[in-house]
């Protein structure tokens, strides 16, 4: 019954999805404890991939329900590319010292500009401040424009690996104008494994 | 993976139902925490991953079933054992009183706190989470008013981090009490050090600031320097009657040594603390497994970043460990993640090198893993669980927790969870 429902629903799902897309972070972690809750439609949405082979834009509710093996790649198809001249470049440097740049939204966090082009950036918790897996290390530059992290940033940001001066959670940095240009740094835990069996 | 895309990897689980320490070591009021296991969704619905549950490795299946069908073998079975004070008393069958007003808690690391957080806090926000519904009725029949968490040194000595912390001072309604002396000496005599570590000194800053959190019907105190040293129980000459806990004697300390290597050495004075409900919260050890080394100091399987070792430090051909059988008892899930990684570099690694694995055919396909293994398993009368099982069980939780307004109830016995299958 769900799957003809969907299937005839597709389209406002879809849009649904966009339009979450569209509004801040907070308002998608929100949405996000929301379904939780509301656990009728977690089975709605639980059912999307299983049923029907739906390539959804990369929004933070819907995400978790990706499969592992078309995540990514269709993602990046899927994303709905900034305007002409609306866009704002963000550059990352992997762990392997590979610089990626990207053309993102305003509006964007880092965790939905990294999950939707396929960019290593562990983001466990989904953005709820409750790990530090998502912990990038921002030009210092552009660390003075961001707001200040919260008490609750911080507290996770201490048992981050290799914390330094100008490191942040990759969940809490939005996208805005200013931040045009803004470069940051996955650090890699085990880079030393790598060096040390190259040698 | 990435680098062999034709590589299979199957999970033996020794429950029904996967996620561990996650599911069962995470507080049920940090929902949070638990997306991770959305993660673990995406891993599972991989066509080259299989989940095998209710398999107990040692009893079930043996190293030597598994060596015949795979390359590569992690061990990744956590930490279940707790670690013992070795006091007077500690083994005796003494009860606990759960009607006590005051409760304490030997150990000041996260889950001490998180112990005393699920104590004092609201119990109605309570019963919004998935706490299991047996918990909740105990808790909602006795409600603890005092929780005194003791440590055997100082207050730099903790091992809580910020979250917990902050989490304790904004309980409502709750009062926090501390050695403010000792604090305040400690933190100005060592100021310089504090500066210098980002994280403890936030986590102090929080401390003195919690100071002034005094007014409440509840309370909750951290006292230092002292070390628990016998159980004292109600006097009872009956043998048939229970015993019930009275009192917790504590040696009394002081510290000595550098901060890096604080030591407690006790003062030979005492103390006594009243109460009717004791809890060890001191952390845990590995238990070792059939045809593995172990550290029996560590409490540890002895390995260099991940590759197993035995006894006389030589590397052990396909044999890995990863997670808190790797590193000891502690870290968050970031701390988690990367010694996976690592792991799983070595063992990259490892095939590039050429270095043998478990037989010496590694690129050989004769090896069927599961294939092979599940049809042993059924052979021997074990039903092994699937991720689909897993699910028809994960359904009848969240079915059952609906009903309460709960995430989801889970099934706090193997033999309930088993029994959804069986319809």
């Amino acid at each position: 019954m769900f799957s003809r429902y969907l299937q005839q629903n597709t389209k406002s799902i879809i849009s649904l999805s966009n339009y979450f897309l569209n509004k801040r972070q907070q308002q998608i972690m929100h949405m996000n404890t929301l379904f939780k809750q509301n656990s009728g439609n977690k089975v709605i949405w639980n059912n999307i991939p299983k049923t029907m082979e739906i390539k959804f834009t990369p929004i933070t509710t819907l995400d978790q329900f990706r499969k592992f093996s078309n995540s990514k790649v269709h993602c990046h198809k899927e994303i709905t590319p900034p305007k002409e001249g609306e866009g704002v470049k963000i550059n990352f440097i992997t762990p392997e010292g590979e610089k990626i740049t990207i053309d993102s939204n305003i509006g964007d966090s880092i965790m939905d500009i990294t999950q939707a082009h396929g960019i290593d950036l562990e983001c466990a918790c989904e953005g709820s401040l409750a790990c530090s897996t998502c912990h990038v290390i921002v030009d210092p530059e552009y660390y003075d424009k961001l707001d200040e992290p919260t008490d609750e940033e911080n507290d996770m940001l201490d048992l981050a690996w290799g914390l330094t001066e100008t490191s942040r959670l990759g969940c809490q940095i939005v996208m805005r104008k200013d931040l045009d240009g803004i470069t940051v740094t996955i650090p890699s835990a085990t880079r030393n494994v790598r060096l040390e069996e190259l040698s | 993976m990435k680098e062999y895309p034709s590589t299979l990897v199957d999970m033996y689980e020794a429950l029904p139902i996967p996620f561990g320490l996650v599911r069962y070591g995470v507080a049920p009021d940090h929902p949070e925490v638990k997306n991770v296991q959305n993660r673990f969704e995406e891993v599972a619905n991989d066509s080259r991953y299989t989940f095998i549950g209710n398999v107990k490795y040692g009893e079930d299946l043996t190293l030597k079933d598994l060596k015949s069908q795979y390359d590569a073998i992690v061990f990744s079975y956590g930490a279940s054992q707790e670690k013992s004070l070795g006091i007077k008393n500690e083994n005796e069958y003494i009860k606990n009183i759960f009607s006590a007003r005051a409760f304490v808690v030997i150990g000041q690391g996260n889950v001490a706190l998180d112990v005393s957080r699920i104590l004092l806090m609201d119990i109605v926000e309570l019963s919004k989470t998935d706490i299991t519904e047996y918990a909740l009725e105990k808790l909602r029949n006795n409600r603890i008013k005092n929780v005194i968490i003791v440590g055997r040194r100082g207050p730099l000595q903790v091992s809580f981090t910020a979250k917990e912390l902050r989490e304790m001072i904004n309980l409502p309604n709750t009062k926090f009490h501390t050695d403010s002396e000792l604090l305040k000496n400690e933190l100005s005599t060592n100021i310089e050090i504090i500066s210098k570590d980002r994280p403890l000194k936030r986590l102090m800053q929080i401390l003195e600031k919690g100071m002034y959190h005094t007014s409440g019907y509840k309370s909750w105190s951290l006292k230092f320097l002292r070390s628990p040293h016998e159980f004292i129980a109600h006097e009872n000459d009956d043998p048939s009657r229970p015993k019930y806990v009275r009192a917790v004697r504590f040696q009394i300390n002081r510290l000595e040594g550098p901060l890096e290597n604080r030591v407690a050495v006790p003062t030979g004075e005492m103390e006594e603390i009243e109460t009717g409900l004791v809890l060890k919260s001191v952390g845990y050890r590995s238990i070792p497994l059939e045809g593995l080394p172990f550290d029996e100091n560590k409490g540890i399987v002895p390995n260099y970043k991940g590759k197993i070792l035995d006894n006389d430090n030589n590397e052990q051909p396909g044999l890995y460990v990863a997670g808190w059988l790797k590193r000891g008892p502690q870290g968050v899930i970031a701390t988690t993640m990367n010694d996976a990684y690592e792991t799983a570099e070595v063992i990259v690694s490892d095939i590039k090198q050429n270095k043998s694995m478990l037989s010496t055919d590694t690129f050989n396909a004769t090896k069927q893993g599961s294939k092979a293994i599940i049809p042993i398993l059924h052979q021997r009368g074990i039903r092994t669980v699937s991720y689909e099982d897993w699910k028809k069980i994960e359904e009848r939780e969240n079915e059952a927790g609906r009903a309460k307004n709960k995430p989801r109830e889970k099934f706090g016995r193997v033999e309930d969870a088993m029994r959804v299958l069986d319809t």
